[in-house]
């Protein structure tokens, strides 16, 4: 399948490792990627804290972009995601707010293509026995638990992904690819989000806990599917709590041998290899 | 003239948050309610009270993260979050400024970056809060380890296209 491919900002920085890693599983699941041309950032957490109109049009912008390719728009950033949801919700709901949208950007919002993000396109379009037939190296020995956080899901009628309050999607990529995936009751719970550098403190206290509770399932790691619960989970709990943070996609890459698999595991913060390397996994 | 629970509804433009029967089921969601001033559910009950002054000076307003749980778990379907959103906008619009200041100023350099180059420069933006903030020496450490990891660019791309993100800036009154 074709899809088109907005990376976002922090794909580009704090994230590449989940921009690398997704588009080398794009690859070898043959979904090909095209770039949303000149894209701009959604806005993220400033724009609607701040001011609703810019919000709506700084997505738009980048919706009308995608929709010149003709195809669904592939999303990994739940924080992306989720903007643009929104963005899609409020303007096929509100008349009055779309004219007003599109006088600001200065085009035509149509509306015509599905905002998706990777992990329903590769459990829905690709599906868990296909991935599963690729496993060159199962992912013996990795105990993750999965953690959606809140963006991908939250409000529902919104994002329009699965089960809000007990998602499973990520618990079966992750367990078709070998792993022992852990439950747990904090799959969706919050990681404190854009207060990371201006309320650091309140962001220590909600990683801890969710490091705490993922210890007491049993885990030996995270997973995510986004780069603000990324950088938050694997910066800032307290020395003590700290445990590997992975995307999905990087795991995915390793169990089906992808070139260039190993590479993403080095520039995390807190360093995952001495786990990987423990289970002969690298 | 509106008064403050009829402008905040009309700028909700969903459920009137009049329906809220204060059974504190975001509250008990909320991520943050530990650290804020006020509960969720009270600043609904301030709001239909006419509290004007003491919503928007409210730190609770600025330490909501947005993470939906609120809305999502809402017997009457009112739109917490949205609702904050609109506060924050309010207490910004009339001049109450943020009481929790950082989090506004981080808000505006993460804004100024979009504005910059249509794209966020972490690093650019990064120094442009602590200069504003004048935080100047928390994460410090870091930054040296995530540049040597290529995970901040000096220059990484810009959107081309720059005069049409700057004329929504415009057209949206931003800040």
């Amino acid at each position: 399948m074709k899809v088109s491919y907005y990376p976002g900002c922090s794909l580009h920085a704090t994230g590449k490792e989940y921009d690398q890693s997704m588009k080398a599983v794009s690859r070898a699941l043959g979904i090909e990627l095209k770039e949303v041309d000149d894209w701009s950032c959604c806005g993220a957490s400033a724009a609607h804290n701040t001011n609703f109109d810019l919000s709506i049009a700084l997505s738009a912008r980048n919706l009308v972009a995608a929709e010149k390719n003709a195809m669904d728009v592939m999303v990994p950033c739940a924080a992306c995601f989720n903007r643009f949801k929104t963005a899609e919700h409020n303007l096929k709901a509100d008349k009055e707010l779309k004219a007003k949208i599109e006088d600001v950007i200065g085009a035509k919002y149509q509306g015509g293509i599905a905002i998706r993000n990777p992990i329903d396109i590769i459990y829905n379009e690709i599906g868990i026995d296909a991935l599963a037939a690729k496993v060159v190296k199962p992912l013996a020995g990795l105990k993750p638990v999965s953690y959606y956080g809140c963006l991908l899901l939250r409000p529902p009628e919104v994002c329009e992904f699965e089960n809000y309050e007990n998602p499973f999607m990520m618990d079966k990529i992750l367990g078709s690819i070998g792993a022992d995936v852990k439950n747990w009751s904090y799959k969706t719970d919050c990681c404190g989000g854009s207060m990371s550098i201006s309320k650091t403190s309140i962001v220590i206290d909600m990683c801890d806990k969710l490091m705490g509770a993922a210890k007491e399932a049993g885990a030996n790691c995270l997973v995510t599917a986004c780069p603000m619960c990324m950088a938050n989970l694997d910066m800032r709990p307290s020395s003590a709590m700290k445990m590997p943070v992975f995307y999905f996609s990087e795991l995915m890459s390793l169990a089906l041998g992808l070139d260039g698999s190993k590479e993403t595991f080095k520039t995390h913060i807190f360093d995952p290899q001495p786990l990987l390397r423990e289970l002969r996994l690298i | 003239m509106e008064n403050f629970l009829e402008e905040v509804n009309k700028k909700i433009n969903g459920v009137p948050i009049q329906r809220c029967y204060h059974c504190r089921k975001c509250t008990a969601g909320c991520p943050v309610a530990a650290h804020m001033e006020y509960n969720p559910n009270k600043v609904v009950k301030m709001i239909q009270n006419g509290q004007r002054d003491k919503v928007l000076n409210s730190s609770t307003i600025w330490l909501c993260l947005s993470c939906e749980t609120c809305i999502t778990r809402c017997p009457n379907q009112i739109d917490i979050a949205r609702m904050m959103d609109v506060l924050r906008q309010m207490a910004i619009e009339s001049g109450v400024g943020a009481r929790e200041a950082n989090i506004l100023k981080f808000h505006e350099a993460f804004l100024a970056s979009i504005k910059r180059g249509g794209r966020i420069n972490e690093m650019m933006m990064t120094v442009h809060y602590k200069l504003k903030s004048g935080d100047l020496l928390s994460d410090a450490l870091m930054a040296p380890g995530m540049f040597l990891k290529g995970k901040l660019a000096l220059l990484p791309p810009r959107t081309k296209d720059l005069k049409s993100v700057k004329n929504i800036f415009e057209k949206t009154k931003s800040i």
